[in-house]
């Protein structure tokens, strides 16, 4: 885990002291809200519907057991007793009072914790793989280079007025978890030769022009790769589009110009950029490194969790959904769901987030994470403590068994919460997951992942849901466009879109008509929605979703 | 032509909470719509406007949002701003903790 070095804690607690001092004059009248609104979103402040939002990054996902308790204190002290997880792994409280952030950004600044770059045209939180340095495919460990990428891109002066946000994305996996083709940037970790390096994706993105991303290097050595995405940022920073901000995006850049013209105007800015890299950040990198050693894996009998999973089948089933493969045989990767049927994706009260965080404490070497599917992770688990911190999830309503399936709903704010939004998505998400656990069909439907947004802009991700659902605005009614196949691994696509849209009572019967489709199409049990697809096109779903259209047409 | 000016309220949001507010006739802020001057003429709305936009140091982002009027004073006519009016739907927080405005 990451510790601040005397200069982060200095930078944080200086700037903290600036926009405490800023809040103030706020308040005072001295500044407009004109002059306030930058240096407020500077600091992960913004207005929402019906209160203010503060989105606190956490950097590649990760948190110690305290910054966990630390971000409860302040969903219990700050807010209405609960956080919302983001599929850009922040967390998010939707109920801050203007006089009250300059105290909760202090308690964050305690535990190493800012909402620095959480907003503007700048470079954004760097996500990573919530798997990192636990996964059993891993080629490396992405977070060293996530904190490098963080200590770089944080108050870099010449990318502090882009033309829009930046987001990238590394793993260290080939499977891809972290959605490396819909970003800015997408890394992914290779070695080549015995040198470690990145596989670079440029251009991808969501929103309202969704993009995958494309191969601007096959791979770029370590030595070399912060002054290769300095080049490419730096290109993007001059050639970008400024005079539309719904052209603005590195994919249109990208998709304007082509991949081999950027490619060789990234080439030629890289010859001009990296002698000024002299290789104090690869010294750093090995600094970082030595934060994120990995801990010291206890040994043991893993009999107590056999035992248990022979003879318990609410374990048993939690087991086969919500743990992935550790690189160390004992061990395991435990998702905790955030996802209970009928609750709001994302959403973790206070006292669930402590329960967390003292389970991280005694089983899981003091480490969580949060998934961009807002999930929480502990990354390392001693498969003989499985039971046990089953049987405390239980007691706090977090040990649903539904990871991967049809209620695990990425799902953003929509509009119960987000200025921004066209519709709600959660009330939408809630009812899925009900009426499927209703059905108790969802182990049978198998992997299937839905993605909810509620606006164009996509933060939940609708584009590369297996069923994407898009909540628009149709005459002054909320209004369901429903795509298909999209895939956000490393098969990475776009979703197709089926047709005319649903009215928001009409959603969860069409959702049900399409997964009815799948299973009525599924050569066996084991072929997933995706693969079925795949396999027989939009049209057996067409069908399903709209039958009045093929009585008219027959 | 022209449109024709359909009914407005003054809205925004204040500056310490951030909550939704709605300009009165008496020149006051309300938490509540039904509260609210409802505006049927359009010089009057952009007066009225004006005189809300002045007042920047209790509130943000002050607009125009259609409404109508309904028996217990005005009423949204965009889901929206029945949103704003209410609260989330997902809890029974914000203006709803103070139980002004059952759900339509």
């Amino acid at each position: 885990m990451y510790r601040y070095s005397e200069f982060d804690t200095a930078f944080l607690e200086e700037r903290n002291k600036q926009f405490r001092a800023q809040v103030e004059r706020r308040i005072d009248g001295s500044l407009t809200e004109d002059e306030f609104k930058p240096l407020r979103l500077m600091n992960g402040l913004y207005l929402q519907l019906h209160a203010y939002m503060l989105r606190v990054a956490i950097p590649y996902g990760t948190l110690s057991s305290a910054q966990m308790r630390q971000l409860a204190l302040l969903a219990e002290k700050w807010d209405k007793g609960y956080g919302h997880f983001t599929t850009r792994q922040n967390i998010q409280y939707n109920w801050p009072k203007l006089k009250d952030v300059p105290d909760m950004l202090d308690a964050l600044a305690e535990v190493g914790m800012h909402a620095i770059q959480t907003s503007g045209n700048t470079i954004r939180n760097v996500t990573a793989d919530h798997f990192a340095g636990a996964a059993a495919d891993e080629v490396a460990d992405p977070r060293p280079y996530a904190e490098l990428l963080r200590q770089w891109s944080t108050d870099h002066p010449e990318f502090q007025f882009m033309p829009r946000k930046f987001k990238i994305a590394i793993t260290g996996s080939e499977n891809d978890r972290a959605v490396i083709k819909a970003h800015d940037i997408g890394l992914q970790l290779i070695e080549r030769d015995g040198v470690l390096g990145a596989r670079v994706i440029v251009g991808g993105g969501l929103g309202r022009t969704p993009m995958i991303g494309k191969e601007l290097s096959e791979f770029v050595a370590f030595d070399d790769l912060l002054a290769y995405l300095e080049a490419t940022v730096s290109v993007w920073n001059q050639i970008g589009r400024r005079d539309n901000k719904y052209k603005a995006r590195i994919k249109i850049t990208v998709h304007e110009n082509g991949i081999d013209t950027i490619r060789a105007k990234v080439n030629e800015r890289f010859l001009q950029v990296r002698p000024q890299f002299k290789g104090a950040d690869m010294a750093l990198l090995e600094e970082i490194k030595s934060h994120f050693a990995p801990p010291v894996f206890r040994e043991g009998s893993v009999a107590s969790f056999e035992s248990a999973y022979t003879t318990d089948p609410v374990f048993r089933s939690w087991i086969d959904t919500n743990i992935a493969p550790h690189k160390n045989a004992d061990h395991a990767i435990v998702t905790i769901s955030i996802k209970k049927h009928g609750a709001t994706p994302g959403d973790a009260t206070a006292e669930q987030m402590r329960v967390m965080a003292d389970l991280a404490e005694e089983f899981a070497y003091d480490e969580l994470r949060i998934s961009h599917e807002q999930n929480v992770i502990l990354p390392h688990v001693h498969k003989s403590d499985l039971p046990a911190i089953h049987a405390k999830l239980k007691e706090y309503e977090l040990a649903t068994a539904n990871i991967g399936l049809i209620s695990d709903i990425i799902a953003c704010p929509g509009m119960d919460y987000c200025a921004l939004a066209t519709a709600r998505s959660i009330p939408v998400a809630q009812q899925i997951a009900t009426r499927f656990d209703e059905l108790k069909l969802e182990h049978d439907i198998g992997h299937l992942k839905i993605k909810i947004s509620g606006c164009i802009n996509a933060c939940g991700h609708h584009h590369v849901g297996h069923i994407g659902i898009l909540g628009l605005d149709r005459a002054g009614v909320e209004n369901y466009q429903i795509t298909l196949g999209g895939d956000g691994t490393e098969t990475a696509a776009i979703g197709d879109r089926t047709g005319p849209g649903f009215a928001y009572d009409e959603i969860v019967p069409a959702v049900e008509r399409i997964v009815d489709a799948y299973l009525e199409q599924r050569e066996s049990s084991e072929e997933t929605f995706l693969q079925t697809y795949r396999r027989v096109g939009m049209a057996p779903f067409k069908a399903a979703l709209y039958p009045e259209a093929q009585a008219n047409a027959a | 032509m022209p449109r024709t000016f359909t009914p407005k309220v003054v809205t925004a949001n204040d500056l310490m909470e951030g909550d939704v507010i709605y300009l009165t006739s008496e020149d006051r802020w309300t938490r509540d719509l039904s509260e609210a001057e409802l505006i049927t003429d359009e010089a009057h709305a952009q007066v009225r406007l004006l005189d809300a936009q002045r007042q920047t140091d209790i509130i943000v982002g002050a607009y125009l949002a259609d409404a109508v009027a309904g028996e217990n004073g005005p009423e949204p006519t965009h889901f929206r701003e029945d949103f704003r009016r209410t609260g989330p739907s997902n809890y029974a927080h914000g203006k709803q903790e103070k139980a002004t405005q059952p759900r339509a």
